[in-house]
């Protein structure tokens, strides 16, 4: 580990190549290997060059009392960009948008006390989702800590749970080994956020910088090599198997590998199921591509677990929302279980064939290893396994209904936006019902076409993250599909949008409620609709209109375009016009009935068997002939 | 998880985890386990032989499976350096017990001859109490206590386990490169 760098040379690379044009070539602007001789300065200064010398081009954040010393020298870099947002919570979101488009590391700031507490959120919800983030706080002079002075908060105690590590920095000396292992540590192994808290005193002192630092990170070891014995057992396994499954997670795009399972589904021939966070990872248009399981899945995707004898489980980690009521999972299935965290192995349901390691190392020996297996012994027959899935894949495709009230149905706007805007766009949701249907509806074909707040489940994701995504991937066009309850939490960072030309175009999906609450209330208490109405188009009752806030409005007064569509047979011509424009963003309130729900359902708590593709209809499992 | 808060007191694993003497490594460990619901049975931290580096013995109630568990997100703290399972055959286990009993003159003879018969020692005297010092594996203190119990126990200060493995090597010996 002593000749370690602080992040890997391939994103240095891809980094400089990105940042060149428009810089002028000031000795300070740093590439890979870049050596920087000690030289004098400020611990905020230092902050500033680390940043420069790791890559960094983009950070979002807001200054305050604690962290004014660096947003000095910030505004001299040439390299770094800094996006003022309006609340700490968008900005952690923008940061998290920007890693999850770009697979580089987010940056934000923030400062002391409640501007730290505003990360709070996007650190847990990177931490879920294994974002690579670094989150860089001001605190309080080292002299005050613990006297409650003005604006102080334990942030580190608050994030510790929450960050895959999180620093106190009091010395400025330390800056830059700090900042170099904050960087590798978001960035190798299961990737996630790391904070790094640095005192007034410590950004004010006098201190010498000097690049590259020495990282001492004795406990930190991620494993990337697969052990091959495993790997061969879990080709013996797949070779065996009449009905494997592969049931891949977010843990493929993290690991950039796939164009290696592409070719590894190609090989084995295995259907393929891929989660939420994985959406994208192999393209939903080829045809082992069975779509996503668990609690809102396909009847084939869950079908598959369900009836496998063996999940091929590549950087998924049983979630309960994939695996329902965990006891009657996949009740026949061995499992072969590769991730590059240890202690997701065995978590939630026992590995048979545990591999600890990156799937970019795994995924092509495990090709080369059946491709062995199957020269050597054949293949196992698994057209019966296929001809039972097609069965069920063509017989309960996902589909939804016209609404009865006559209003648009919130699937066809999604579908259409995807039809119109294709898979070089990138679709950010937020959370709940527009979530789902952004999974089930748009066609995912490449990998970081797809955002949301998977694990943590955080509503008001959509707007900053897809403001993150913009600026990470300048030249695509970015859609966030956001509901009416998610749009009303971050909206703010419209703002930020307008006056950064940052030209995101928001799809408010607007039923007027909070529409998966709504949904549970609707199948679980009797239609009991205790406080899920906003009043966003329609008053409680659905009687008459009323619109607080009117999106449109909203929408001009932060300087974008705004839209409205309400009528079916308008979607496409909004949309159109939507996609027109350019120069600024766009935000299109598509009012939609709320009485639209997301099938299919398995209802919280029982079988994955017990699915349900519309209310009250389960799956003729069996042929009758 | 969910079901390890039934599991039997036999079930009580000894795990010694050697971390980086930093601020705050120490709300690290403990917090894991609260947040990831692990039921500690007691915590035990101070320095090693090797400078920068503090050791933390944690007794736990754990089958196998959350044993394996426990181990796992432990070492994914950063600041964890190495862990390992002291098993009670091949280690010395040891806990410190401090105890305030009440011993009047009727009874203050009673109370020395259990002290003597557990080899432990009287550290402080007063005129209606004594104070015992004992050191010794759980099972023996808890058979002091409960001699002593009847005396009337005003105060009871236990360290928590303490464990070594047998034998010459040490286990910083590979935790190092």
């Amino acid at each position: 580990m002593s000749n370690l760098t602080a992040t890997t040379p391939a994103m240095l690379a891809s980094k400089a190549s990105s940042s060149a044009a428009g810089i002028s070539p000031d000795p300070r602007i740093y590439g890979p290997g870049r050596t920087v001789e000690p030289v004098a300065v400020t611990g905020a200064e230092s902050i500033i060059r680390s940043l420069e010398s790791l890559g960094v081009t983009d950070v979002f954040g807001i200054p305050g009392g604690t962290i004014l010393p660096t947003y000095d020298p910030l505004m001299d870099s040439e390299q770094i960009n800094h996006i003022l947002v309006r609340h700490e919570q968008g900005g952690g979101h923008a940061a998290q948008g920007y890693a999850m488009v770009t697979g580089e590391v987010g940056v934000c700031f923030a400062t002391s006390g409640p501007g730290a507490t505003n990360l709070v959120t996007p650190m847990a919800d990177a931490h879920m989702d294994s974002v690579p983030m670094v989150a860089i706080t001001g605190q309080v002079n080292a002299a005050v800590i613990g006297t409650d002075a003005f604006q102080e908060a334990d942030i580190v105690g608050i994030a510790t749970p929450i960050t895959k590590h999180s620093y106190l920095v009091t010395d400025a000396d330390q800056i830059p080994r700090v900042m170099a292992e904050a960087f590798h540590l978001a960035s190798t192994g299961r990737p996630g956020p790391v904070l790094v808290d640095i005192t007034k005193s410590a950004q004010v002192a006098q201190t010498t910088f000097a690049w590259p630092p020495k990282i001492e990170l004795n406990g930190y070891r991620p494993v990337t090599r697969g052990h091959s014995k495993q790997i061969r057992e879990a080709a013996k396994l797949i070779q065996g198997a009449s009905r494997p499954v592969f049931y891949i997670g977010g843990g493929m795009i993290k690991a950039e590998a796939s164009e290696e399972f592409y070719r590894l589904a190609e090989t084995v021939g295995a259907p393929v199921v891929n989660t939420l966070m994985a959406r994208g990872a192999f393209p939903d248009s080829h045809e082992q591509n069975l779509g996503m399981p668990g609690m809102h899945g396909t009847v084939s995707a869950v079908a598959a677990l369900q009836r496998s004898d063996l999940l091929i489980t590549l950087g998924a980690r049983f979630d309960d929302r994939v695996t329902g009521q965990l006891e009657s999972f996949a009740p026949d299935a061995k499992v072969i279980h590769a991730d590059i965290d240890p202690a997701e192995i065995s978590k939630n349901r026992t590995a048979d064939v545990p591999i600890v390691g990156s799937l970019k190392e795994i995924v092509p020996e495990l090709t080369v290893a059946f491709d062995t297996l199957v020269a050597k012994h054949g293949r196992t027959d698994i057209s019966g396994w296929w001809k039972q899935l097609n069965r069920f894949r063509e017989t309960y495709p996902l589909g939804y209904t016209t609404p009865e009230d006559g209003k648009i149905a919130p699937q066809q706007v999604i579908e259409k936006i995807n039809q119109a805007a294709g898979p070089e766009a990138v679709y950010v949701a937020g959370v709940g019902q527009h979530q789902m249907w952004s999974s089930q509806f748009v066609k995912y074909e490449r990998p970081r076409q797809w955002l949301n707040s998977g694990g943590l489940g955080t509503m008001g994701y959509a707007v900053p993250a897809a403001m993150g995504a913009q600026v990470g991937n300048p030249d695509r066009v970015v859609w966030a599909i956001d509901g009416d309850g998610c749009f009303q939490m971050t909206n703010q960072e419209l703002a930020t949008c307008a006056i950064n030309k940052i030209p995101i175009k928001v799809a408010v999906i607007n039923n007027s409620s909070l529409g998966m609450v709504r949904q549970w209330q609707t199948l679980f208490y009797e239609s009991r609709y205790s406080n899920t109405h906003l009043n966003t188009s329609v008053s409680d009752s659905g009687g008459e209109i009323v619109r607080i806030p009117d999106f449109l409005k909203l929408a001009e007064a932060y300087g974008c375009a705004g839209l409205r569509c309400e009528r079916p047979e308008d979607i496409d011509a909004v949309i159109a016009e939507a996609m027109a424009i350019n120069d600024r963003p766009v935000v299109v309130d598509f009012v939609v009935s709320r009485d639209s729900m997301v099938w299919p359902m398995v209802p919280a708590g029982v079988s994955n068997s017990d699915i349900q593709f519309a209310q009250n209809l389960t799956p003729q499992w069996d042929e009758e002939d | 998880m969910g079901t390890h808060d039934i599991i039997a007191p036999e079930q009580r694993r000894t795990l010694s985890v050697l971390v980086e003497d930093v601020p705050g490594v120490l709300t690290k460990v403990s917090g894991l386990f609260a947040r990831r619901a692990f039921n500690i049975h007691s915590l035990a931290v101070g320095p090693s032989e090797l400078p920068g580096l503090s050791r933390i013995t944690v007794v736990v109630d754990a089958d196998s499976k959350l044993l394996e568990q426990i181990t796992k997100q432990l070492n994914k703290l950063i600041n964890v350096i190495k862990i390992i399972e002291l098993a009670p055959e091949n280690s010395v286990q040891r806990e410190h017990l401090l105890i305030k009993v009440k011993a009047d003159s009727p009874t203050r003879l009673q109370v020395t001859q259990a002290v003597e018969l557990f080899r432990a020692k009287i550290v402080d005297v007063s005129v209606d109490s004594l104070t015992v010092e004992a050191t010794g594996a759980p099972d023996k203190l808890n058979a002091l206590l409960e001699v002593l119990e009847p005396f009337g126990v005003r105060e009871i200060v236990r360290s928590g386990g303490l464990a070594i493995s047998r034998g010459s090597k040490s286990m910083t010996d590979r935790a190092l490169r």
